[in-house]
């Protein structure tokens, strides 16, 4: 499938100075679910507001289909959804008419049975009358969506779309995405969550300080980032590992402590087999715990190998 | 450049219809009892002293003025709030982000606020009937008239509201320059009646135009020619749309 995206030397620098955005080059397939993380300021929201009309870049181009957002904007505009990071929605409006609103925005005649399945799949069709200020802010976030969705776009953002949802419905939400990529929306989220990222998207980008610091398979990151580390605490002291033990990749950190890294993706973690090693050798496990690399850590250590 | 997109269109003037419709008596109600009261105080009060002006009974002579003034005052605030109501609760993303541009958003707010305010003005002119006989002369012009000043105002409107940062912002322009400028524009006096060096200052007004060219429709009378009113308030349409264009192609506090 061709690209739908191509974001090509991207900069933005904000009137107060912040440069947001430095240089940035992306292309995204049709069909594809890519997820953006990054913290806080990383310039996520930037690129997004920027590829949908909300802001203008300082520099460099994209194209949507084909169309650039800058002199071909309305071609560009008719294939895209946005569903913002904030929520922003007329208080006193109903929710299926705010529905139509935006269909009706995006150019398109109105069609009251299309616009009953988003609702439906997303679980507002109930609250159809209700004003928007009457809900809650999971079923407002949810409003969003639909609206975006209201004039059947062929390319879906959506920053940070869990925030403030629970759990279950984050599930229903994962859902959703599921169903569109089935119709072949091009998606890109923003997200906070490794764990969601994982579950969703074919590929990863991770953003620090408006750099696109990679660009990776989803799975392919995770294997590289999904390592984890198990710490043995020993009753007695030990001087050496035992011989075979250390071919595993058993390290001594003191006399008490052993440490033993693995890949929780793979099919056998040996955790089983090395506990039973020590048992079978009597020496006594006072205690255990594993430690997993956090996405904050994953930042820390790309942005401090970007500096060096 | 491409075809424009009449849904859209279609989507903001209904949806800012709506919101006039969700409160029409509220919308209704206050014009005609401001009316009613302007017809007591200067049509009973005023009226009985000055008994006529040029020959037209003053209770009539007052109605073109007083039609002019409630569509001024309501075109002004109702494309100013349209626009920044959206800015305010952070909705106006949308606008920036479909395919509408700046024709489409103006003929869907402007086109609104104006068609309320002629609503509005019609609905004053058969409260008039129940007070004063008032006979139109030349209806074709007096609805040009009607529908190229509501336009003007509502254009105008439009820009206060893009250009507004705050309620109190969008209080003030209406409050300080508007309703000066309409009272001193001859709504209830024809600036004939003012000395020779104050109809000179009036002149200066643009409202006066306005004021003159729609009871030139009622009743024949102008203080000014009206060839000389039909330019000033086309003027004031294209330079407004001029202006709107301006701030959409620059992105002017809308995009940053
Ligand atoms: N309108 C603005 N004016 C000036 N600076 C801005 C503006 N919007 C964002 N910034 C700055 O640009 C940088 C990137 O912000 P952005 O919102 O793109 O980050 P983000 O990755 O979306 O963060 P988050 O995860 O918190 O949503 C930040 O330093 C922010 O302060
Ligand atoms: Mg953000």
């Amino acid at each position: 499938m061709g690209a739908i995206i191509e974001i090509d030397h991207l900069s933005k620098q904000y009137g107060s100075g912040t440069k947001a955005l430095d240089d940035v080059s992306l292309t995204i397939d049709e069909g594809e679910i890519i997820a953006l993380l990054g913290p806080n300021g990383a310039g996520k929201t930037t690129m997004i507001s920027i590829i949908c009309g909300l802001v203008v870049p300082t520099g460099g181009t994209v194209r949507v289909g084909g169309h650039d957002i800058r002199t071909d904007w309305r071609g560009a505009r008719k294939l895209i959804g946005l569903v913002p990071q904030e929520i922003a929605l007329e208080p006193f409006e109903k929710v299926i008419n705010c529905v139509r609103f935006t269909r009706g925005l995006y150019g398109m005649p109105p069609d009251d049975a299309y616009i009953e399945r988003i609702l439906r799949a997303l679980a507002l069709w109930d609250k159809r009358d209700a004003a928007t200020r009457e809900l809650s802010g999971g079923m407002k976030r949810r409003v969003l969506i639909a609206k975006a969705l209201s004039h059947q776009p062929k390319v879906l953002f959506l920053d940070e779309p869990t925030a403030g949802v629970d759990v279950a419905l984050r599930r229903e939400m994962w859902q959703v995405v599921g169903d569109l990529r089935r119709e072949g929306v091009t998606i890109i989220l923003t997200t906070h969550y490794l764990e969601e990222a994982e579950e969703m998207a074919d590929r990863v980008g991770v953003i620090a300080k408006g750099r696109l610091l990679l660009v990776r398979p989803t799975a392919e990151l995770m294997g590289e980032f999904g390592k984890k580390t198990l710490n043995i605490e020993l009753d007695t002291p030990l001087d050496a590992v035992p011989g075979d033990l250390a071919d595993r990749g058993v390290v001594l950190t003191d006399g008490r402590h052993l440490r033993y890294d693995y890949d929780t993706r793979a099919e056998r973690t040996g955790i089983a087999r090395l506990l039973g090693d020590l048992a079978a050798r009597g020496i006594t496990v006072r205690d255990v715990s594993t430690r997993q690399s956090s996405l904050e850590e994953v930042f820390l250590s790309l942005v401090s190998e970007d500096a060096a | 450049m491409s075809a424009l997109n009449w849904h859209g269109i279609w989507a903001i003037f209904h949806h800012e219809m709506t919101r006039f419709f969700r409160t029409i008596w509220q919308s209704l109600a206050s014009p005609v009892l401001s009316t009613v009261l302007y017809f007591v105080v200067f049509g009973a009060a005023i009226g009985g002293r000055i008994q006529s002006v040029e020959g037209v009974e003053y209770g009539a002579f007052i109605v073109p003025g007083l039609m002019m003034l409630t569509v001024l005052q309501q075109a002004v605030s109702n494309a100013s709030f349209g626009i920044y109501f959206p800015k305010f609760s952070g909705t106006i993303f949308e606008y920036l982000v479909s395919p509408v541009g700046w024709i489409e958003v103006t003929l869907g707010f402007v086109g609104a606020a104006a068609v309320k305010a002629i609503m509005i003005a019609l609905v004053i002119l058969l409260t008039s009937f129940v007070f004063v006989g008032v006979h139109i002369l030349h209806p074709f012009w007096m609805v040009a008239f009607l529908v190229l000043s509501s336009l003007g105002f509502s254009l105008l409107g439009f820009i206060i509201g893009l250009w507004a940062k705050s309620f109190e912002q969008l209080q003030i322009v209406p409050m300080m320059v508007i309703m000066p400028l309409v009272f001193l524009g001859g709504a209830f006096y024809s600036a004939s009646m003012l000395p020779p060096f104050w109809e000179g200052v009036a002149k200066l007004n643009p409202v006066l135009y306005l004021i003159s060219g729609f009871r030139w429709a009622f009743f024949g009378l102008a203080d000014v020619p009206v060839g000389t009113s039909l330019f000033a308030v086309a003027l004031m349409v294209v330079v407004c749309m001029a202006v709107i264009r301006w701030i959409f192609a620059t992105g002017w506090r809308l995009r940053e």
